[in-house]
Protein backbone atom coordinates (compact mmCIF):
# COMPACT_ATOMS: atom_id res chain seq x y z
CA UNK A 1 0.00 0.00 0.00
CA UNK A 2 1.35 3.43 -0.99
CA UNK A 3 1.55 6.31 1.45
CA UNK A 4 -1.48 8.10 -0.04
CA UNK A 5 -3.65 4.99 0.09
CA UNK A 6 -2.50 4.36 3.65
CA UNK A 7 -3.53 7.87 4.69
CA UNK A 8 -6.93 7.32 3.13
CA UNK A 9 -7.32 3.97 4.90
CA UNK A 10 -6.21 5.55 8.16
CA UNK A 11 -8.81 8.29 7.79
CA UNK A 12 -11.50 5.68 7.25
CA UNK A 13 -10.34 3.77 10.32
CA UNK A 14 -10.33 6.89 12.48
CA UNK A 15 -13.87 7.72 11.55
CA UNK A 16 -15.18 4.14 11.54
CA UNK A 17 -17.95 4.08 14.07
CA UNK A 18 -19.28 1.16 16.04
CA UNK A 19 -22.18 -0.70 14.47
CA UNK A 20 -25.71 0.54 15.11
CA UNK A 21 -28.13 -0.43 17.83
CA UNK A 22 -31.38 -1.81 16.44
CA UNK A 23 -34.44 -2.38 18.62
CA UNK A 24 -37.69 -3.71 17.16
CA UNK A 25 -36.44 -2.84 13.68
CA UNK A 26 -35.60 0.76 14.53
CA UNK A 27 -31.94 1.71 14.19
CA UNK A 28 -30.20 4.17 16.48
CA UNK A 29 -26.86 5.84 15.81
CA UNK A 30 -25.77 5.64 19.45
CA UNK A 31 -25.71 2.73 21.86
CA UNK A 32 -26.15 5.08 24.78
CA UNK A 33 -29.61 5.80 26.15
CA UNK A 34 -29.94 8.46 28.81
CA UNK A 35 -32.53 9.29 31.41
CA UNK A 36 -33.90 12.81 31.86
CA UNK A 37 -34.27 12.73 35.66
CA UNK A 38 -32.42 14.55 38.44
CA UNK A 39 -31.03 17.42 36.36
CA UNK A 40 -30.80 20.83 38.00
CA UNK A 41 -32.57 22.34 35.00
CA UNK A 42 -34.04 21.30 31.65
CA UNK A 43 -31.32 23.37 29.97
CA UNK A 44 -28.61 21.17 31.49
CA UNK A 45 -30.55 18.06 30.52
CA UNK A 46 -30.71 19.20 26.89
CA UNK A 47 -26.98 20.02 26.84
CA UNK A 48 -26.22 16.57 28.26
CA UNK A 49 -28.40 14.94 25.64
CA UNK A 50 -26.45 16.73 22.92
CA UNK A 51 -23.07 15.92 24.48
CA UNK A 52 -23.99 12.26 25.00
CA UNK A 53 -24.99 11.71 21.38
CA UNK A 54 -27.91 9.59 22.66
CA UNK A 55 -30.89 9.21 20.34
CA UNK A 56 -33.19 7.82 23.03
CA UNK A 57 -34.12 9.58 26.26
CA UNK A 58 -36.40 8.22 28.96
CA UNK A 59 -39.10 10.27 30.67
CA UNK A 60 -41.50 9.56 33.52
CA UNK A 61 -45.29 9.87 33.35
CA UNK A 62 -46.64 11.95 36.21
CA UNK A 63 -49.78 13.84 37.18
CA UNK A 64 -49.81 17.49 36.20
CA UNK A 65 -50.18 20.08 38.92
CA UNK A 66 -53.24 22.27 38.45
CA UNK A 67 -51.86 24.86 40.83
CA UNK A 68 -48.25 25.25 39.75
CA UNK A 69 -47.60 27.01 36.49
CA UNK A 70 -43.89 26.00 36.59
CA UNK A 71 -44.89 22.35 36.30
CA UNK A 72 -44.19 22.03 32.61
CA UNK A 73 -43.97 19.04 30.31
CA UNK A 74 -40.50 17.94 29.24
CA UNK A 75 -41.86 17.89 25.70
CA UNK A 76 -41.24 21.64 25.77
CA UNK A 77 -37.55 20.76 25.74
CA UNK A 78 -37.31 17.64 23.62
CA UNK A 79 -37.92 17.31 19.89
CA UNK A 80 -39.56 13.94 19.27
CA UNK A 81 -38.37 14.12 15.66
CA UNK A 82 -34.77 14.29 16.82
CA UNK A 83 -34.82 11.74 19.65
CA UNK A 84 -37.01 8.85 20.71
CA UNK A 85 -38.76 10.06 23.86
CA UNK A 86 -39.18 6.83 25.80
CA UNK A 87 -41.83 6.85 28.54
CA UNK A 88 -41.06 4.69 31.57
CA UNK A 89 -43.33 3.16 34.16
CA UNK A 90 -41.07 4.10 37.06
CA UNK A 91 -42.71 3.98 40.44
CA UNK A 92 -45.16 1.23 39.50
CA UNK A 93 -45.36 -1.69 41.90
CA UNK A 94 -47.90 -3.89 40.12
CA UNK A 95 -48.38 -5.12 36.57
CA UNK A 96 -51.75 -3.36 36.38
CA UNK A 97 -50.28 0.02 37.37
CA UNK A 98 -47.43 -0.38 34.90
CA UNK A 99 -49.80 -1.30 32.06
CA UNK A 100 -51.97 1.72 32.85
CA UNK A 101 -48.99 4.08 32.86
CA UNK A 102 -47.61 2.54 29.66
CA UNK A 103 -50.93 3.16 27.92
CA UNK A 104 -50.99 6.76 29.15
CA UNK A 105 -47.44 7.24 27.87
CA UNK A 106 -48.31 5.82 24.47
CA UNK A 107 -51.37 8.06 24.24
CA UNK A 108 -48.97 11.01 23.97
CA UNK A 109 -48.63 9.72 20.43
CA UNK A 110 -44.85 9.55 20.12
CA UNK A 111 -44.12 5.84 19.63
CA UNK A 112 -44.99 2.30 20.66
CA UNK A 113 -41.85 1.98 22.80
CA UNK A 114 -42.07 1.77 26.58
CA UNK A 115 -39.46 1.22 29.25
CA UNK A 116 -41.24 -1.15 31.58
CA UNK A 117 -40.54 -1.08 35.30
CA UNK A 118 -42.44 -3.09 37.86
CA UNK A 119 -40.66 -2.54 41.14
CA UNK A 120 -40.79 -5.19 43.84
CA UNK A 121 -38.72 -3.66 46.62
CA UNK A 122 -38.49 -0.05 47.69
CA UNK A 123 -35.00 -0.20 49.13
CA UNK A 124 -33.17 -1.99 46.35
CA UNK A 125 -35.60 -1.03 43.56
CA UNK A 126 -35.26 -4.59 42.34
CA UNK A 127 -37.88 -5.59 39.80
CA UNK A 128 -40.84 -7.79 40.61
CA UNK A 129 -40.18 -10.27 37.81
CA UNK A 130 -43.57 -11.93 38.09
CA UNK A 131 -45.33 -8.61 37.56
CA UNK A 132 -42.82 -7.71 34.87
CA UNK A 133 -43.56 -10.86 32.87
CA UNK A 134 -47.30 -10.32 33.18
CA UNK A 135 -47.11 -6.67 32.09
CA UNK A 136 -44.70 -7.50 29.24
CA UNK A 137 -47.09 -10.08 27.87
CA UNK A 138 -50.10 -7.74 28.09
CA UNK A 139 -48.32 -4.79 26.49
CA UNK A 140 -46.62 -6.83 23.75
CA UNK A 141 -50.04 -8.19 22.81
CA UNK A 142 -51.27 -4.58 22.52
CA UNK A 143 -48.49 -3.77 20.06
CA UNK A 144 -46.04 -2.10 22.40
CA UNK A 145 -42.30 -2.49 21.97
CA UNK A 146 -41.53 -3.40 25.55
CA UNK A 147 -38.11 -2.73 27.08
CA UNK A 148 -38.25 -4.27 30.55
CA UNK A 149 -35.86 -3.26 33.32
CA UNK A 150 -35.03 -6.59 34.90
CA UNK A 151 -32.65 -8.44 37.18
CA UNK A 152 -29.48 -9.97 35.73
CA UNK A 153 -31.05 -13.41 35.50
CA UNK A 154 -30.81 -15.41 32.26
CA UNK A 155 -33.93 -17.45 33.03
CA UNK A 156 -36.06 -14.34 33.52
CA UNK A 157 -34.49 -12.75 30.43
CA UNK A 158 -35.51 -15.75 28.32
CA UNK A 159 -39.03 -15.66 29.77
CA UNK A 160 -39.26 -11.95 28.95
CA UNK A 161 -38.23 -12.67 25.37
CA UNK A 162 -40.89 -15.38 25.17
CA UNK A 163 -43.43 -12.91 26.61
CA UNK A 164 -42.71 -10.59 23.68
CA UNK A 165 -40.11 -8.12 24.97
CA UNK A 166 -38.28 -6.11 22.27
CA UNK A 167 -35.10 -6.03 24.40
CA UNK A 168 -34.11 -6.91 27.94
CA UNK A 169 -32.52 -4.40 30.27
CA UNK A 170 -30.71 -6.12 33.14
CA UNK A 171 -29.42 -4.02 36.00
CA UNK A 172 -25.67 -3.90 36.56
CA UNK A 173 -26.09 -2.78 40.17
CA UNK A 174 -28.99 -1.07 41.98
CA UNK A 175 -30.60 2.00 40.36
CA UNK A 176 -28.76 5.17 41.30
CA UNK A 177 -26.00 3.27 43.16
CA UNK A 178 -23.16 3.99 40.73
CA UNK A 179 -21.41 0.77 41.69
CA UNK A 180 -20.78 -0.34 38.13
CA UNK A 181 -20.95 -3.89 36.76
CA UNK A 182 -21.03 -6.04 39.89
CA UNK A 183 -21.46 -9.34 38.12
CA UNK A 184 -20.16 -9.48 34.56
CA UNK A 185 -20.79 -13.23 34.38
CA UNK A 186 -24.54 -12.94 34.84
CA UNK A 187 -24.69 -10.16 32.24
CA UNK A 188 -22.95 -12.56 29.86
CA UNK A 189 -25.40 -15.32 30.78
CA UNK A 190 -28.25 -12.96 29.89
CA UNK A 191 -26.62 -12.20 26.53
CA UNK A 192 -26.29 -15.91 25.81
CA UNK A 193 -29.88 -16.61 26.85
CA UNK A 194 -31.69 -14.26 24.45
CA UNK A 195 -31.57 -13.20 20.83
CA UNK A 196 -33.11 -9.75 21.45
CA UNK A 197 -30.86 -6.78 22.37
CA UNK A 198 -29.44 -6.64 25.89
CA UNK A 199 -29.18 -3.15 27.33
CA UNK A 200 -27.57 -2.65 30.72
CA UNK A 201 -29.92 -0.43 32.69
CA UNK A 202 -28.85 1.00 36.02
CA UNK A 203 -25.71 0.95 38.10
CA UNK A 204 -23.15 2.62 35.84
CA UNK A 205 -21.23 5.24 37.85
CA UNK A 206 -18.45 6.48 35.62
CA UNK A 207 -16.97 6.10 32.15
CA UNK A 208 -14.94 2.96 32.86
CA UNK A 209 -18.12 1.19 34.06
CA UNK A 210 -19.74 1.96 30.72
CA UNK A 211 -16.68 0.73 28.81
CA UNK A 212 -16.57 -2.49 30.85
CA UNK A 213 -20.23 -3.18 30.09
CA UNK A 214 -19.80 -2.49 26.39
CA UNK A 215 -16.67 -4.69 26.22
CA UNK A 216 -18.80 -7.57 27.48
CA UNK A 217 -20.73 -7.18 24.24
CA UNK A 218 -24.02 -5.78 25.50
CA UNK A 219 -25.97 -3.92 22.85
CA UNK A 220 -26.36 -0.70 24.77
CA UNK A 221 -26.44 1.07 28.11
CA UNK A 222 -29.14 3.16 29.75
CA UNK A 223 -27.95 5.55 32.42
CA UNK A 224 -29.27 8.59 34.25
CA UNK A 225 -27.69 9.39 37.60
CA UNK A 226 -24.10 8.84 36.43
CA UNK A 227 -24.49 11.86 34.18
CA UNK A 228 -27.03 13.96 36.10
CA UNK A 229 -25.25 13.67 39.46
CA UNK A 230 -21.74 14.41 38.16
CA UNK A 231 -20.24 17.75 39.22
CA UNK A 232 -20.07 18.66 35.54
CA UNK A 233 -22.89 16.69 33.90
CA UNK A 234 -22.26 17.93 30.35
CA UNK A 235 -18.62 16.84 30.36
CA UNK A 236 -19.59 13.51 31.92
CA UNK A 237 -22.18 13.04 29.16
CA UNK A 238 -19.37 13.40 26.62
CA UNK A 239 -17.18 10.99 28.63
CA UNK A 240 -20.00 8.44 28.52
CA UNK A 241 -20.43 8.87 24.80
CA UNK A 242 -16.72 8.16 24.28
CA UNK A 243 -16.69 5.27 26.77
CA UNK A 244 -19.68 3.55 25.18
CA UNK A 245 -18.18 3.92 21.74
CA UNK A 246 -14.71 2.86 22.90
CA UNK A 247 -16.10 -0.18 24.71
CA UNK A 248 -18.14 -1.22 21.69
CA UNK A 249 -15.22 -0.81 19.28
CA UNK A 250 -13.03 -2.85 21.63
CA UNK A 251 -15.67 -5.58 21.73
CA UNK A 252 -16.02 -5.59 17.95
CA UNK A 253 -12.22 -5.66 17.58
CA UNK A 254 -11.83 -8.86 19.60
CA UNK A 255 -9.44 -8.30 22.47
CA UNK A 256 -6.09 -10.11 22.86
CA UNK A 257 -6.04 -13.15 25.11
CA UNK A 258 -4.92 -12.64 28.70
CA UNK A 259 -1.82 -14.50 29.91
CA UNK A 260 -0.09 -14.86 33.26
CA UNK A 261 3.51 -14.10 32.26
CA UNK A 262 5.13 -11.39 30.19
CA UNK A 263 5.81 -11.71 26.49
CA UNK A 264 8.22 -9.18 24.96
CA UNK A 265 6.83 -6.87 22.34
CA UNK A 266 10.24 -6.35 20.72
CA UNK A 267 12.16 -9.09 18.84
CA UNK A 268 14.34 -11.31 21.03
CA UNK A 269 16.61 -11.98 18.02
CA UNK A 270 19.39 -9.55 17.07
CA UNK A 271 19.79 -7.82 20.38
CA UNK A 272 22.93 -5.64 20.50
CA UNK A 273 25.91 -7.42 22.04
CA UNK A 274 24.11 -10.75 22.38
CA UNK B 1 -70.46 20.97 39.72
CA UNK B 2 -67.64 18.92 41.21
CA UNK B 3 -65.26 16.64 39.39
CA UNK B 4 -62.16 14.81 40.64
CA UNK B 5 -58.88 15.64 38.96
CA UNK B 6 -55.76 13.68 39.92
CA UNK B 7 -57.42 12.64 43.14
CA UNK B 8 -58.56 16.11 44.18
CA UNK B 9 -62.07 17.55 44.03
CA UNK B 10 -62.32 20.53 41.67
CA UNK B 11 -65.11 22.79 40.54
CA UNK B 12 -66.00 22.86 36.86
CA UNK B 13 -68.62 24.85 34.97
CA UNK B 14 -71.49 22.67 33.76
CA UNK B 15 -71.23 22.02 30.04
CA UNK B 16 -67.51 22.74 29.85
CA UNK B 17 -65.38 20.56 27.57
CA UNK B 18 -62.21 18.89 28.81
CA UNK B 19 -60.17 21.03 26.44
CA UNK B 20 -61.69 24.20 27.93
CA UNK B 21 -61.11 22.94 31.47
CA UNK B 22 -57.42 22.28 30.66
CA UNK B 23 -56.95 25.68 29.04
CA UNK B 24 -58.61 27.39 32.01
CA UNK B 25 -55.95 25.76 34.19
CA UNK B 26 -53.13 26.84 31.86
CA UNK B 27 -52.56 23.29 30.64
CA UNK B 28 -51.70 22.67 27.00
CA UNK B 29 -54.01 19.95 25.59
CA UNK B 30 -51.24 19.09 23.10
CA UNK B 31 -48.81 17.84 25.73
CA UNK B 32 -51.01 16.20 28.35
CA UNK B 33 -52.80 12.87 28.28
CA UNK B 34 -56.23 12.59 29.86
CA UNK B 35 -57.90 9.53 31.27
CA UNK B 36 -61.61 9.99 32.05
CA UNK B 37 -63.30 7.48 34.32
CA UNK B 38 -60.60 4.96 33.48
CA UNK B 39 -60.67 5.47 29.70
CA UNK B 40 -57.86 7.22 27.88
CA UNK B 41 -59.17 9.96 25.59
CA UNK B 42 -57.73 10.53 22.15
CA UNK B 43 -56.32 14.04 21.86
CA UNK B 44 -58.87 14.87 19.17
CA UNK B 45 -61.74 14.04 21.52
CA UNK B 46 -60.81 16.57 24.21
CA UNK B 47 -62.61 19.41 22.44
CA UNK B 48 -65.78 17.35 22.04
CA UNK B 49 -65.97 15.68 25.44
CA UNK B 50 -68.16 17.55 27.92
CA UNK B 51 -67.47 17.06 31.61
CA UNK B 52 -70.21 15.49 33.71
CA UNK B 53 -70.65 15.84 37.48
CA UNK B 54 -68.49 13.35 39.38
CA UNK B 55 -66.17 12.68 36.43
CA UNK B 56 -62.80 11.37 37.51
CA UNK B 57 -59.92 12.70 35.43
CA UNK B 58 -56.32 11.65 35.45
CA UNK B 59 -54.22 14.28 33.68
CA UNK B 60 -50.57 13.39 33.12
CA UNK B 61 -47.54 14.59 31.23
CA UNK B 62 -43.86 13.75 30.82
CA UNK B 63 -41.36 14.81 33.46
CA UNK B 64 -37.70 13.95 34.03
CA UNK B 65 -37.08 10.28 34.78
CA UNK B 66 -34.61 7.49 34.23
Amino acid sequence: MKAGETAQAARELRTKGASQLTIAGRAFGSRLIIGSGKYDSPETMVKCLDASGAEVITVAVRRVSLDRSDDESLLRWLDPHEVLVLPNTAGCYTADEAVRVARLGRAAGLSEFVKLEVIGDERTLYPDVRGLLEATETLAREGFFVLPYTSDDPVVARQLEEAGAAAVMPLASPIGSGMGILNPITIRFVMDAVSIPVIVDAGVGTASDAAVAMELGVDGILMNTAIAAADDPVTMARAMRLAVEAGRLAYESGRMPKRDYAQPSSPVEGRVGA
Amino acid sequence: MDIVVNGETRAAEPGVTIERFLLDHELDPEVVVVERNGEILARGDLAQTVLAPGDRLEVVHFVGGG
